[in-house]
């Protein structure tokens, strides 16, 4: 598709210019939207702030970069600003303050028609209820970005074809979105976002209204098209289980601003705060921690024959190994001997004690 | 909680409910009475100075239309358009016979809808035909269309706006507010100052009267889209206009189909009152049967009228739905047998127009097949009249000097500032402040428009008539909402009555009562109550079950059951219901004005019909919408100020498209 | 009546040529019409059919041609083409207009409009053409200022004939009752002694006269006013109304007071006496909110057409013109009419039948 795909799980990070770069993003709603920031009363919490002025902070002074390829899942409970922050990226909703950039043009900056024409072809988006135009049929509204920026109806239906293919809802052109269930809705929401070939695509909780079998059904299609499609994609999500799954890098949000952001195992192995720390409480951690974060520098009585494994491995995947052996997993990567994990620590992670610092 | 009742529950601790404040409030205004009646009152003049100079306004613009440039460039061109417009239409339907112009409205049923409406179609046009009222049914039907072609082409577009816009939206609510209080009656005599009278005048009226709803219902249907599909649109970069033709306009297509449907309905209810300015048709026969007290002329035009109705209703209403339907893929055979069935329908049409002009068929219906309704529906109404003259009477002269004339008395003798203080008071109670500073305006100009006496007797009127119709109304409905059965009964009726303009409920009130005010309050309660009772009915069909239920394992009764579960819960709809019977209510008293009802009624009356009153009937025109809006906003209901307000507004919108639904 | 629609058509276009469609017309409309609606539906390009039907319409007029129905036996007169005469709201004034439609639809071949409208919007209707003539005008003179001397859209065509009075009256059996109630044009104030026995719900605690429409001629107020009476005024609303009340009230024996005029069929049902108040003088009346006399003697009710028909040349003018009766003819057709519950024109043709030499005089 677009080229250069990138394995998830292994960002090019800070290799290259970030895809995406947010920095110090504001949104506020309310009358006085723009005589906040920059004020003492803009280091308010939000409550305080709202009974003040009016005003409610749905994104606070956010900042962060994403880099090509990857998953970048943003997770908050409702009203942590989340959704808001996604609209901002491309201005659905105009920002109070704060730049985007994209690959390094200032998205702010950009009139209405080049603002329409990087919506068109940079940016495309899978929304939480589907988004779908119920009077036109399947195969019109997988077109429908192709069809406004002009692209003639045999050339778009050919592309809305194979994105409805790659979809697996082949066959399926011809029916309105409502005679299809909701997951095969979503799948049209996501070919219409395909369609368009963007550089990146948002997900706005795209799953969080279908149900969990259906969920899991849908996050394994989004891990297989990325890993087809190479696209960059910002996920937006309230469930952490979904966020450890697919994303490459995880911010998570509160009242508006960023709590913590890292990978997956920075957070469950080490979360910035008690908020996080609730959140991660219940994750299983051996489903999402790995070697790295349980090995231990090699002593000089450790044995060095025990089975090896990449770093990057869940602990999960190594406990069959551990289990049928008494030496500890030696972690090599690259052929060099990082550090040894001991069974016992092994144990000790299923069993979700702390998580090893 | 309203800042008086705050007050009272510091200083007693205890927390007075709102019928408790209102019942502490009438008290006062009681006792100030004692005190006070017969003090600071404004005594009704006719030539009050407002009158002479809004007498002067006419004289002056007589006298200049013909060189003023307003009227010469843009008023005079807007009516002779507008007049051309409908002979041009009248010529059309002038050259088919009376079998061609059933046969096509036939095939449009069939084609629209479905078998059953084209039976209906047909069916209705030859009633008009047997009723002797083809001419004036086809005369009312252009000025219809006339109206509602000019009213969507003026609506839809200000719709998408104030569906697009909410800063629009904002700056046309109240104005449309305003206009949806306004009685008929109000518009005609400034309308004629303008525009003359005749028929392109009463296209004015009646395509004015229609736009509300074509506004109100587009701007609906546009914000009603799914944000998220307009969103999806934005995010793939649509253009503005790209969203609206592509997302909002379609996906809004079926309650834009509703506007249509509901500009239809209101416009017929207009046109047949604009027989007071000339216009042609079933409003002229109305009159006429009205003039001569004729109650079974009134009946047959009153047939005719509902069966326009509900000719124009289902073509409309199921046409949206239906157009809706078929566009969804239909497999290929059907799509062929479909096709086949419009392209033979219309061919069938065509030969019957053809036929007929070949065959000479005339223009007009037969006038010597007829069916005679008229005759024993006035033999009805005589023996009634000669028989039941004691007890009607009875029953007139005691409502009236136990009821009614106490009441006007209290309101025309109490001193005008307390009128407006109290009348602030009973918004503030029930729908808050906002509420009490429209009502005290609203009732310090009607003072300046010096017609205080006469707007306090109509109050007094539509006091009473509001009383009663919730009264019936409450009962009626609850009834319905309890009782499958009776619901299923009553609902056609209503359907029906609430397609009728009010005129045609002036008569039999007139018949059983006499030209007097107590026949102007049943004509209201009469036309009011079939709204009322739907709005009670699915208020209180809209108690969730789950209430019920918990209810009646709590071994309530009937009565507890209805007054203690049901109706409190369904206060909102009750509110509503209050609301809509207000504006029907003095809509019909008004008009009531026409059979001695007299007030502001008589002033609108009086305005057309004499020269001299010319100034008065405006200004009374003008209390009358200052009146609407006092009662408007004093039970808009407490709560209905923000977000809420346009909950009722969709609701009402709603309940007017359900009122027409005869489905 | 079956012309009106068609005549209407002729009307609001505004030109004199009939509209009525010759079977070629028809045909044609009708063809391209069907054929349009037929293409425009099984085309769904439902867009077309408005501008091309505004085509239709355009094209027709060299079509339609100007022939007279049939059915009327037109003379060898100027043609008369539509007349669109005014219908107040009183059984005289349609005697009045059954009458001259019957004569000018079936002996002139004109085409007749009748509009059922109240008196002043008949004036109004001079000026843009929608009233060709009013039959029957009491008084007004403010009017006759206005559209006949100032505006010059209306020309006086002459009397009526008929001799109006209107008054307060009350029935026979009262007067006889109570006579004193008739030396009330020397001492309006007795009749203060019987606002008790007038009085009804609807008047509250002053006594009742009983006016009839609103738009009907009437100083009731001003009289009140200016005579110091107890009185208040209440509306029937129509003539109708004030008929059926005036007749319940003498068959229950009750006492009533009310407006009322002739010439009045009604007069031959029911025995009324006109109470007399003091009788007009030259200024009692120019307040018209404070009058202290009864109404003038209406003796010449006259006619007026639009300037646009009496200079049409058309024979409807002349005979509008030329028409002038009695009260007793008015009455006896008024009879037909709203006691016998004939037509207009079945009314109007037994009358015609009957008086051959009265009408022929009218005739151009």
């Amino acid at each position: 598709m677009t080229g250069s795909s990138v394995t998830p799980g292994m960002p090019a990070r800070g290799a290259v210019e970030p895809t995406i770069s947010v920095r110090g993003l504001w949104k506020i709603f309310g009358p006085a939207e723009h005589r906040i920031v920059g004020t003492p009363d803009a280091l308010l919490p939000t409550a305080e702030l709202q009974l003040k002025t009016g005003t409610t902070v749905a994104v606070r002074d956010v900042t962060f970069d994403v880099a090509h390829g990857e998953v970048f899942v943003v997770m908050g409970l409702s009203g942590s600003g989340k959704s808001t922050l996604v609209r901002c990226l491309t201005r659905l909703i105009e920002p109070t303050a704060g730049e985007v950039f994209l690959d390094g043009e200032d998205i702010g900056k950009a009139d209405a028609q080049r603002l329409r024409e990087l919506r068109r072809r940079r940016f495309a988006m899978v929304f939480q209820h589907f988004g779908l135009l119920p009077h036109r049929k399947v195969i019109d509204n997988v077109a429908y970005g192709l069809e406004i920026r002009g692209v003639g109806r045999a050339e778009r239906h050919a592309r809305a074809g194979e994105m409805l293919e790659l979809v697996g809802l082949g066959g399926y052109d011809r029916r309105y979105p409502d005679q299809l269930s909701g997951g095969q809705q979503q799948r049209v929401g996501l070919a219409r976002a395909l369609a368009v070939d963007p550089e990146v695509m948002l997900f706005d909780e795209p799953f969080s209204a279908l149900d969990p079998l259906i969920r899991r059904d849908m996050q394994n299609e989004v891990i297989r098209l990325h890993r087809e499609v190479g696209k960059t994609m910002i996920f937006i999500t309230h469930d952490l289980a979904e966020a450890l799954k697919l994303g490459d890098h995880i911010v998570i949000m509160r009242n508006g601003s960023i709590v913590q952001a890292g990978r997956p195992e920075d957070l469950v192995g080490a979360p910035a705060d008690d908020y996080v720390a609730d959140f991660v409480r219940d994750v299983p951690k051996s489903h999402v921690l790995t070697l790295r974060w349980a090995m231990r520098p090699i002593g000089p009585d450790d044995p060095t024959d025990g089975p090896e494994f990449p770093p990057g491995t869940v602990i999960r995947s190594a406990i069959h190994a551990a289990a049928s052996t008494t030496k500890p997993i030696r972690v090599i990567e690259d052929g060099r001997l990082l550090g040894v994990v001991d069974q016992a620590h092994i144990l000790a992670v299923i069993a979700g004690a702390e998580a090893p610092v | 909680m309203t800042a008086a009742s705050m007050s009272l529950g510091r200083r007693a601790e205890v927390r007075l409910s709102r019928g408790r404040q209102l019942a502490l409030l009438i008290g006062l205004w009681a006792v100030l009475y004692l005190i006070f009646n017969g003090k600071l009152t404004l005594a009704h003049s006719d030539d009050a100075p407002l009158f002479q100079s809004l007498n002067g306004v006419r004289d002056w613009i007589d006298a200049n239309r013909t060189s003023l440039p307003l009227f010469v460039y843009v008023l005079d061109p807007i009516r002779d358009g507008i007049g051309w417009l409908i002979d041009a239409l009248t010529w059309v339907f002038s050259n088919f016979s009376w079998l061609g112009v059933t046969a096509i409205f036939g095939a449009m049923g069939l084609v629209f809808v479905g078998w059953r409406t084209a039976i209906l179609v047909v069916g209705a046009f030859v009633a008009f035909g047997l009723l002797s009222l083809w001419d004036q049914a086809i005369q009312t039907l252009v000025l219809i269309l006339v109206a509602v072609v000019m009213s969507l082409a003026i609506g839809i577009p200000l719709g998408i706006v104030a569906g697009r816009s909410d800063r629009f939206l904002k700056v046309i609510t109240p104005i449309l507010d305003v206009m949806q209080i306004m009685p008929t009656f109000a518009y005609l005599s400034p309308l004629t100052l303008v525009f003359l009278i005749g028929p392109p005048a009463a296209t004015i009226a009646t395509l004015i009267y229609a736009l509300p709803p074509a506004i109100r219902i587009t701007a609906l249907g546009i914000r009603g889209v799914s944000s998220e599909a307009v969103e999806a649109a934005e995010s793939l970069g649509s253009t503005g206009f790209q969203v609206l033709r592509k997302v909002q306009l379609p996906m809004a297509r079926s309650t834009i189909g509703l506007a249509v449907n509901q500009t239809i309905m209101m416009a017929l209810s207009m046109v047949v009152i604009t027989a007071l300015i000339n216009a042609p048709g079933l409003g002229e026969s109305i009159i006429q049967a009205l003039i001569k007290l004729n109650l079974g002329q009134t009946f047959d035009a009153g047939v005719a009228i509902v069966l326009l109705a509900m000719v124009l209703d289902r073509l409309t209403a199921s046409a949206s739905k239906v157009s809706d339907r078929r566009h969804r893929g239909l497999d290929a055979v059907s799509q062929v047998r479909r096709r086949t069935l419009v392209i033979g329908t219309w061919l069938a049409a065509a030969i019957v127009v053809v036929g007929a002009a070949l065959l000479a068929i005339p223009q007009s219906f037969p006038a010597d097949i007829t069916v005679d309704l008229a005759s024993p529906i006035n033999s009805i109404g005589d023996w009634i009249e000669t028989n039941l003259y004691v007890v009607t009477g009875g029953i007139k002269d005691l409502f009236s000097e136990w009821i009614l004339n106490p009441l006007q008395t209290v309101l025309t003798s109490s001193p005008w500032p307390l009128v407006i203080i109290m009348a602030a008071g009973i918004a503030w109670i029930i729908s808050g402040r906002r509420a009490a500073i429209a009502a005290a305006i609203a009732l310090l100009l009607v003072v300046g428009l010096q017609l205080w006496e006469h707007s306090m007797e109509t109050l007094a009127l539509v006091i009473i008539a509001v009383a009663v119709t919730m009264l019936i109304g409450i009962g009626l409905g609850v009834a319905a909402a309890r009782s499958n059965l009776f619901s299923a009964i009553i609902r056609p009726i209503n359907d029906a009555a609430q397609t009728m303009p009010a005129f045609v409920y002036l008569l039999p009130a007139v018949a059983l009562f006499g030209a007097t005010r107590f026949t102007g309050i049943l004509a209201a309660v009469i036309y009011a109550v079939p709204a009322v009772v739907r709005l009670v009915e699915d208020g209180v069909r809209g108690v969730s079950p789950t209430v019920i239920e918990a209810a009646t394992a709590a071994g309530s009764s009937r009565l507890q059951m209805i007054f203690k579960v049901q109706l409190p819960m369904a206060r909102r709809s009750l509110l509503l219901a209050t609301n809509q019977g207000v504006v029907l209510v003095l809509a019909m008293v008004v008009v009531a004005g026409l059979v001695g009802a007299g007030a502001l009624g008589y002033d609108v009356v009086a305005g057309f019909a004499q020269f001299n009153d010319f100034g008065k009937g405006m200004a009374a025109a003008i209390s009358i919408v200052l009146l609407g809006v006092l009662l408007d906003r004093i039970t808009q209901g407490a709560g209905a100020r923000t977000t809420t307000a346009s909950a009722a507004r969709t609701a009402r919108a709603f309940f007017s498209a359900r009122a027409v639904g005869v489905s | 009546m079956s012309g009106r629609y068609r005549g209407v058509a002729a009307i609001w276009k505004g030109a004199t040529v009939s509209l009525r469609g010759t079977i070629t017309g028809r045909l044609a409309v009708g063809l391209a019409v069907s054929a349009l609606i037929f293409s425009a539906c099984t085309s769904a390009a439902a867009s077309a059919s408005p501008a091309a039907s505004i085509a239709v319409v355009a094209s027709p007029s060299p079509v339609a041609g100007t022939s007279v129905a049939p059915s009327v036996a037109a003379k060898s007169l100027a043609p008369c083409g539509t007349v669109n005469i005014a219908e107040n709201p009183w059984v005289g004034y349609q005697a009045d207009a059954a009458v001259v439609s019957y004569l000018l639809e079936k002996k002139l071949g004109c085409t007749v409009v009748k509009k059922p409208i109240d008196e002043v919007v008949s004036w109004q209707g001079f000026p843009t053409g929608q009233v060709d003539a009013i039959l029957e005008v009491w008084g007004h003179k403010d009017l006759y200022a206005k559209y006949v001397t100032t505006d010059k859209t209306a020309v006086d065509a002459g009397p009526n004939g008929a001799k109006g009075v209107i008054g307060w009256f009350v029935p026979k059996t009262f007067a006889d009752a109570n006579p004193s109630i008739l030396t009330a044009s020397t001492n309006p104030s007795v009749l203060n002694t019987f606002a008790d026995q007038f009085k009804t719900s609807e008047s509250g605690s002053q006594g009742q006269i009983l006016d009839g429409d609103p738009s009907f001629v009437t100083e009731d107020a001003g009289i009140i006013a200016g005579l110091g009476l107890n009185y208040k005024v209440v509306y029937s609303g129509s003539e109708a109304a004030s008929d059926k009340a005036i007749k319940a009230a003498i068959d229950q024996g009750k006492p009533i007071l009310a407006y009322y005029y002739t010439p009045n069929w009604f007069s031959t049902q029911v025995d009324l006496v006109h109470v007399p108040l003091p009788a007009a003088t030259p200024g009692c009346d120019t307040d018209v909110h404070k009058i202290t006399c009864d109404y003038p003697p209406y003796d010449a009710l006259y006619k007026v057409v639009s300037s646009k028909l009496a200079s049409s040349g058309s024979p409807a003018f002349t005979l509008i013109k030329n028409f002038n009766w009695t009260n007793d003819d008015q009455n006896t057709v008024a009879a037909y009419i709203a006691n016998n519950n004939m037509s207009d024109d079945q009314a109007a043709q037994k009358w015609v039948d009957a008086n051959p030499t009265k009408w022929a005089a009218w005739l151009p």
